[in-house]
């Protein structure tokens, strides 16, 4: 399992998905493959995927530190918290001073799990912005 | 210092920065050989474990074998006794003394290699775990750094781009006006639909000569006719 054979099944999955969205898949070469990967209508919020040793990790930037309303902080991350686990499949985090969602899979996962876990990701991050959106300018 | 304290202290004190590393490579490597170096001691562990238990088994049939040796010598001399052959018996409850004590001798070793075994299985217990914990905390490095390696190659990808990351309201606003404009697209898809099915019940009936029929130039000069008269 590496990032262009995870590539090659969505891209050729196109219409056929079980879940209704079409991937386009782009590799992003540096020190670790990194395969970004836009849902067609939701381009916005495209989900970085790499493949480590041990687990498959799949992230989209939801916003930046610096469009938290800073009256909002701790509220805004009390919500995080108490969210985190109903949340399916997903968890937040924070990468440098951008607040993600992420799922991490196992690397012997199968490509209808990865499809399933996109596709919840995907749908993840647009309701979370839109629950959250009261926080940020 | 825990494996979580040091993560949360590199990436607090912006090792997070493009190119850095919140452990150095060599370290990495140090700890992968020590992984496998535990990992060694444990097969080890586990074939002198093997081989001890093999020894323990052995000991204990030799124990049993002597003492079923010693009852039937008892049995012996108890029957010499009852003969009156003193000598005899004599003879039997020296060999039955002889039995004894290679007996004491052989449930010494037994009892040596039992405690071994359990030594062994203690540590081959306490190897596992530690080896296990040794993986997890591997992993939890290497996540790390492979987080921060994609990071940057993400965040290098954006910047030759050239492409301006959306604020996430501007996000949600897109993909909204762009899931509203499908649906439009699809109730007028189904609207459009009912509509030519309208049209294809119409021309049935007309066929079946039900409903407004066209004028027809035999119908038109029916109607002229009657307005003559």
């Amino acid at each position: 399992m590496n990032i262009h054979t995870i590539a090659n099944h969505l891209n050729t999955m196109a219409d056929s998905s079980e879940t209704g969205m079409v991937f386009d898949c782009q590799p992003i070469s540096g020190e670790v493959d990194v395969l970004q990967i836009s849902v067609v209508d939701r381009e916005e919020l495209p989900i970085f995927l790499s493949v480590s040793d041990d687990q498959i990790l799949c992230i989209t930037y939801l916003w930046g530190a610096e469009e938290v309303k800073s009256d909002k902080l701790h509220e805004m991350h009390e919500s995080m918290l108490e969210m985190n686990i109903p949340m399916p499949l997903s968890s937040f985090s924070k990468i440098g001073d951008k607040y993600v969602i992420f799922g991490a899979l196992s690397i012997n996962s199968t490509y209808d799990d990865i499809e399933h876990e996109l596709a919840v990701l995907s749908n993840n991050a647009v309701e979370i912005i839109d629950d959250m959106s009261d926080f940020l300018i | 210092m825990s494996i979580f304290k040091k993560i949360m202290t590199a990436i607090r004190g912006g090792a997070s920065e493009v190119g850095e590393s919140i452990v150095d490579a060599n370290a990495t490597r140090i700890f992968e050989q020590e992984i496998r170096d535990a990992e060694n001691h444990l097969t080890k562990a586990k074939r002198d474990l093997t081989g001890v238990m093999a020894q323990q088994m052995a000991s204990s049939r030799e124990v049993d074998r002597i003492k079923r040796e010693i009852t039937e010598h008892e049995g012996y001399a108890v029957q010499a006794l009852e003969k009156g052959d003193e000598t005899l018996a004599l003879a039997v409850a020296e060999k039955i003394a002889a039995l004894e004590s290679e007996q004491t001798t052989q449930q010494q070793s037994l009892d040596s290699f039992e405690g071994s075994a359990n030594r062994l299985k203690d540590l081959v217990k306490k190897s596992e775990r530690q080896v296990a914990e040794y993986k997890r905390q591997l992993s939890m490095v290497k996540t790390t750094e492979s987080v921060q390696k994609a990071t940057s190659a993400i965040t290098d990808n954006f910047s030759s781009s050239n492409s301006k990351l959306l604020s996430a309201k501007d996000s949600l606003e897109r993909i909204k006006a762009k899931q509203q404009k499908f649906d439009d697209q699809m109730k007028a898809a189904e609207v459009l639909e009912s509509e030519n099915s309208d049209n294809s019940l119409e021309a049935k009936l007309k066929e079946a000569g039900i409903g407004a029929t066209d004028a027809s130039a035999s119908s038109v000069l029916d109607r002229l006719k009657a307005k003559q008269k």
